[in-house]
């Protein structure tokens, strides 16, 4: 479990967090939703402790980041995965070396070993024809794939994903999704998704922290934001006809 | 503008301490610095010998032209090009022609991998990136002073060869102006210029570009000014070192 508290963050004039508070939950998938600028980003570079924030607290599981020491940080980041929006692959690297690299880099496991488990996530993550190929010679759906398997290659106990549909068709979108939950629930882990896809959130939304001018404005389910009359997610989130149609349609039953 | 600078410079400074924090597990470090040593000294050599082959040759024929008096000896084309080529094409030159080549990959590699949160991505898995990234090639870079000692070698020879085979004078003179006053402390001098320069082109490009903010355009910038301050730091350290080993 995360729990976030009060926290606030500027860059320079700009307060871009003013004081959120919200809890993420072991086991489920929790989605920060928000217009661009909504401090979405922000909050979770602040969590991955790429931004320190000017005030409040971030806890892992009891561990408040602030007080852990630079090495504790540094262990605590070998329990985090994150899978970024571009899905920051080595690109001088082939796609088993990049899913491979945090067990080289952390654990004194042999080739052997690392290669049973880099096969095992890949295959996972149903992609077992790609591990000599560079991430360049890869498409994008693939990449992210890749991306998640790196993510979760280390058994982390938290994974954070950056925009994880951006730039893929439909079809991959919803294959990802679906890949983040059941990773999520089979490995029991703390997984918070930062998105603008609004399948997403009526798909995988089991927590929904919605973001609006650097404070929380909401927060629910994926059945809680269908009945919810918070003006602002509503405008949001049924800005589209269709999906006010859906709205409309999972209210009348 | 000042502060900035000022900032700058501290900020290069810390990068120092940072590079020799936490240091990456050596069996994957040593991987690192081989694959630097290819890319920075072995892919350099091509260039550096084709360069300082003519460069040599046309220092020879550039003073054999200029000795026009009949009472100046031929010896002096080989003891010119010597000392041209020790005491200041090679280490000096060179390196500002590396801060190009070197430097701007340097840049523009490390820019690149911060521009798609690849940086990002290491620090987050909870690795020390400036050491990962930096280390390894300060490392590599330790060879520099052998690619300087073969531009030496080749900038001599292609003296020797534009001098004799240009009809400016015997074999016999030229080698006999190598050997004229020789001072072996230049070599010294040569080669510690050469190292304290090897540490800039390692470090000064690498900041350029792990500090650098924005996407394609700015790694471009950033290449651009990283070749400028290193060559600018190049030529003040260049100074400052022949002030203290050869004046004093």
């Amino acid at each position: 479990m995360i729990e976030v508290k009060n926290l606030v963050k500027s860059f320079g004039d700009s307060k871009v967090l003013k004081g959120v508070s919200m809890v993420f939950e072991t086991g489920k998938t929790n989605l920060i939703i928000g217009q661009s600028g909504s401090g979405k980003t922000v909050l979770l570079k602040s969590l991955l402790g790429i931004h320190t924030p000017d005030s409040g607290t971030i806890s892992f599981d009891g561990r408040i980041y602030s007080d852990l020491t630079k090495d504790e940080k540094r262990e605590l980041r070998t329990e985090i995965g994150m899978v970024f929006q571009g899905s920051a692959l080595f690109d001088s690297m082939t796609v088993e070396e990049n899913v491979g690299f945090p067990l080289k880099m952390f654990t004194h496991n042999s080739k052997s070993e690392i290669q049973d488990r880099v096969d095992f996530v890949l295959k996972r993550v149903n992609l077992v024809d790609a591990n000599k190929k560079l991430p360049s010679e890869i498409s994008g759906g693939m990449q992210k794939r890749v991306a998640i398997a790196r993510a979760i290659v280390n058994n982390p106990q938290y994974l954070f994903c950056d925009e994880p549909n951006s730039g893929l068709d439909p079809n991959t979108s919803i294959l990802i999704d679906n890949l983040i939950k059941e990773i999520t629930e089979e490995y029991n882990i703390t997984t918070v998704i930062n998105t603008h896809d609004m399948n997403s959130v009526m798909e995988i939304g089991e927590n929904i922290v919605f973001l609006k001018n650097g404070l929380k404005a909401w927060q629910g389910t994926k059945e809680e934001i269908f009945r919810t009359d918070n003006k602002a997610v509503t405008d949001f989130v049924y800005s589209s006809n269709l999906f006010k149609k859906v709205r409309e349609a999972y209210l009348k039953g | 503008m000042l502060v900035r600078y000022l900032s700058q410079i501290g900020k290069y400074f810390l990068m120092w301490k940072e590079i020799f924090n936490k240091p990456t597990k050596w069996s994957v470090m040593r991987t690192l610095i081989l694959k630097e040593i290819d890319d920075l000294i072995i892919d350099s050599l091509g260039i550096v010998a084709f360069i300082s082959f003519f460069v040599g040759g046309v220092v020879a024929i550039q003073t054999a032209l200029n000795l026009t008096n009949p009472l100046i000896p031929k010896y002096l084309i080989g003891f010119a090009t010597r000392q041209s080529v020790i005491l200041e094409f090679a280490p000096t030159f060179i390196s500002i022609i590396m801060a190009g080549k070197m430097g701007s990959f340097i840049t523009s590699s490390i820019g690149t991998m911060r521009v798609t949160e690849q940086i990002d991505a290491l620090e987050v898995m909870g690795v020390n990136s400036l050491n990962y990234l930096v280390f390894p090639k300060i490392i590599a870079l330790q060879l520099f002073p052998f690619v300087i000692g073969i531009s030496m070698f080749l900038g001599i020879l292609g003296g020797w060869i534009a001098a004799v085979y240009g009809g400016f004078g015997s074999s016999d003179e030229f080698i006999g102006g190598l050997q004229k006053d020789f001072i072996p402390f230049h070599i010294a001098y040569a080669f510690i210029k050469t190292f304290v320069f090897a540490l800039l082109l390692a470090t000064i490009p690498s900041f350029h570009g792990y500090y650098m903010k924005g996407g394609a355009l700015e790694v471009g910038k950033a290449s651009t000014v990283s070749f400028v301050w290193t060559s600018v730091t190049i030529i003040l350290m260049n100074y400052i070192l022949t002030q203290m080993l050869l004046a004093s």
